[in-house]
């Protein structure tokens, strides 16, 4: 039996700020990852990575990342994606300066 | 200081316009991510967590008011207002947006600086000794040879594809402030029968594969070095490993061949390049020799030993975070930029103000950075030293920590860092936030801790006396400790202690450490690392792992 899929979202960085993006249900870059679509089967995701990588024009780097259904919108599983949704510890600098997720915590 | 010729303005200028078009050429969607990455990273722009990073060369860790006034502006105008001073002597900005990146290379070439080879696989900023010029042991000024390779080094036609980044350091003093043996070349001047030379390290560096360089030439003189610096590079350029990105370090190909078969070939190689320098590097030498000359120096105390007699806080700070300078009346202040709490390496854009202010008024214009993240007054009269202290304090700039446990080195770690798999800052922050509580670091002594957020190791984690390295353990962040390590002249790589702790237990291990350190020293002349060495390592794993002992019991 092939391994159960863990659910993804895509992200990525912005060309022009390099701020965190993800994709959304409707196929635009959200700087929220609240409003990520969380894509359920490895078939979905890897077209669109595939898609996303011929977004040179507006993104760099995109990636697939684990993510679960939270009560509003996808979080992150591992530390690094959950950083990633934030900024930095040290600054209120980043996402958490417009302050939509500041109730994620780790 | 050297002052940048006509040819380095026109450089840059050209350069800078370069890389400015191929930024058009980027958003405009004629060149791919692939195609611009290498470019852009040879002019030191990374795409890291959150958002690009600029990383700027300050060379051989030496600025003038006015380079540092730049600095201020730059991360005002086009940062969040503060810079981060890294370990290899560079600033880096955290926030630039990629249309402002080609302005932000044009306002520093105003004050002849630069971000060129600051990433990718080249010869990398040239770092030295950041008391250079200053220091009271010091055989010669290293500078004016750093500076010397910058040139040589910089767009070296030969040298733009090597198989792995390559990092020079260059002391001019036996205590090696340097730390050159964790170098691909580490250069340290040394005197012999009257003549200037250079005793020549190879194949040092830290990272996932920690070696402590050898010595390729006890002695190169001064009118050798730079064809027998080229045949080194040469040599590794063409039997360096290119199959695999971790064995592609001069380290590396040193460890496979011996650095006997290296010896041979750069011997082999060298009279060629001798020829072809032909005694050009020794006449451009001597013309960057005459911009490193000493400031004239003032005689006199002033009423620097009556305060210095009278105020505690000032006389701590003296004894703290002062060291010998080469002329009596003088002192080299290191301002730390580690006020408890506060993230190593971080300066305000006020805060850069104040120091290029106090440069310009009291200390000859001149100011270091060093790879322990500091800032360095190289030529401050003792007589201004009260005033300074002063300003110092009123820009929060006054903290007398110089060498003590909240010295700390940490890298940017994961809260910026794309490559890191744990956080350094605030476990930086955490530990000098308890020894403060604790009012206990003054009475531990030296001691130096320093903190990588991975195993590339930018926080010189394994020559740390304490080294904490922050990994990804099955997703949670996890934090080795390693005992012993030295960066000093006979530089020692520290031994991992045990099992990694949890983010949560690093300080409270800190801590155990310490007081057992504390329990067992012979006297409070005894430093952590004397008594590391004196006793090993059983004392301190016993204090790390307190429950193994009581296990074992």
């Amino acid at each position: 039996m092939a391994r159960a899929f863990t659910p993804k979202v895509l992200t990525a960085n912005a060309l022009l700020e390099g701020d965190v993006v993800y994709l959304d249900a409707q196929g635009h870059w959200t700087r929220d990852h609240l409003k990520a679509t969380l894509i359920e089967d490895e078939a979905t995701a890897d077209i669109r990575l595939l898609e996303a990588q011929a977004q040179g024009h507006e993104i760099v780097g995109a990636y697939l990342a684990d993510a679960k259904a939270g009560p509003d919108g996808p979080e992150p599983i591992h530390f690094r994606e959950a950083f990633r949704t934030r900024g930095p510890s040290n600054y209120a600098h980043g996402k958490q300066a417009a302050g939509p997720d500041e109730e994620l915590q780790l | 200081m050297y002052a940048y010729s006509d040819f380095d303005r026109d450089f840059l200028a050209e350069r800078n316009a370069q890389f400015r078009a191929q930024v058009e050429r980027r958003i405009d969607g004629s060149l791919t991510e692939d195609e611009f990455k290498p470019l852009r990273l040879m002019n030191g722009l990374y795409l890291q967590l959150h958002a690009y990073m600029l990383r700027v060369a300050i060379p051989y860790g030496t600025l003038n008011a006015g380079q540092m006034r730049q600095l201020a502006m730059i991360a005002d105008r086009w940062d969040k207002g503060y810079g981060h001073f890294t370990t290899r002597q560079n600033i880096q900005y955290n926030w630039p947006e990629l249309r402002d990146v080609p302005d932000m290379l044009d306002a520093l070439g105003e004050v002849g600086m630069h971000a060129i080879q600051t990433s990718g696989n080249t010869i990398r900023n040239v770092t030295a000794d950041h008391f250079a010029g200053a220091a009271a042991e010091e055989v010669a000024d290293p500078r004016p040879i750093a500076e010397l390779i910058r040139q040589w080094s910089t767009d070296h036609p030969e040298f733009q594809f090597l198989g792995r980044k390559f990092k020079i350091a260059v002391t001019g003093s036996d205590q090696d402030r340097a730390v050159t043996a964790a170098h691909d070349i580490g250069l340290r001047l040394v005197e012999r029968d009257g003549q200037l030379g250079a005793t020549v390290l190879v194949g040092g560096g830290l990272g996932r594969t920690p070696m402590i360089g050898k010595t390729l030439n006890e002695f190169v003189g001064l009118d050798d070095l730079f064809p027998y610096l080229e045949a080194i590079v040469a040599v590794y350029n063409l039997l360096g490993r290119r199959d695999n990105k971790y064995k592609a370090r001069i380290k590396i190909t040193v460890h496979e061949n011996g650095i006997e078969e290296i010896r041979r070939r750069v011997d082999a190689e060298f009279p060629a390049r001798k020829a072809a320098f032909n005694g050009a590097d020794m006449a451009l030498l001597e013309e960057i020799e005459a911009d490193f000359a000493a400031p004239a120096f003032e005689e006199g105390q002033g009423a620097f030993p009556t305060h210095y007699q009278h105020d505690p806080v000032f006389r701590s700070f003296v004894d703290t975070n002062t060291s010998a300078h080469r002329h009596p009346d003088y002192a080299i202040l290191t301002v730390s930029t580690k006020a408890h709490g506060a993230t190593p390496g971080d300066a305000t854009s006020d805060q850069m103000r104040v120091l290029a202010d106090i440069a310009a008024q009291y200390a000859h214009d001149e100011l270091r950075i060093s790879h322990e993240q500091n800032v360095i007054l190289p030529h401050l009269p003792k007589r201004h030293l009260p005033a300074v202290h002063a300003a110092l304090a009123e820009a929060g700039l006054a903290t007398a920590n110089v060498g003590l446990i909240s010295d700390i080195i940490a890298c940017p770690g994961m809260d910026y860092c794309a490559l890191a798999t744990a956080r350094s800052i605030p476990v930086a922050q955490e530990i000098a936030q308890r020894f403060e509580a604790l009012k206990l670091e003054h009475e531990v002594g030296p001691l130096k801790i320093k903190i990588s957020g991975c195993i590339n190791a930018c926080g010189h984690h394994h020559v740390g006396h304490i080294g904490i390295l922050g990994l990804d353990r099955a997703g949670v962040e996890n934090y080795q400790i390693t005992l012993g390590g030295d960066g000093g002249p006979d530089a020692v790589i520290g031994e991992r202690a045990g099992p990694g702790l949890a983010y949560d237990e690093v300080t409270d291990a800190i801590e155990r450490l310490v007081r057992a350190y504390l329990d067992i020293r012979q006297d409070a002349s005894e430093t952590f690392l004397e008594t590391y060495r004196r006793l090993g390592s059983a004392p301190f794993k016993a204090a790390l792992y307190p429950e193994e002992k009581a296990n074992a019991a």
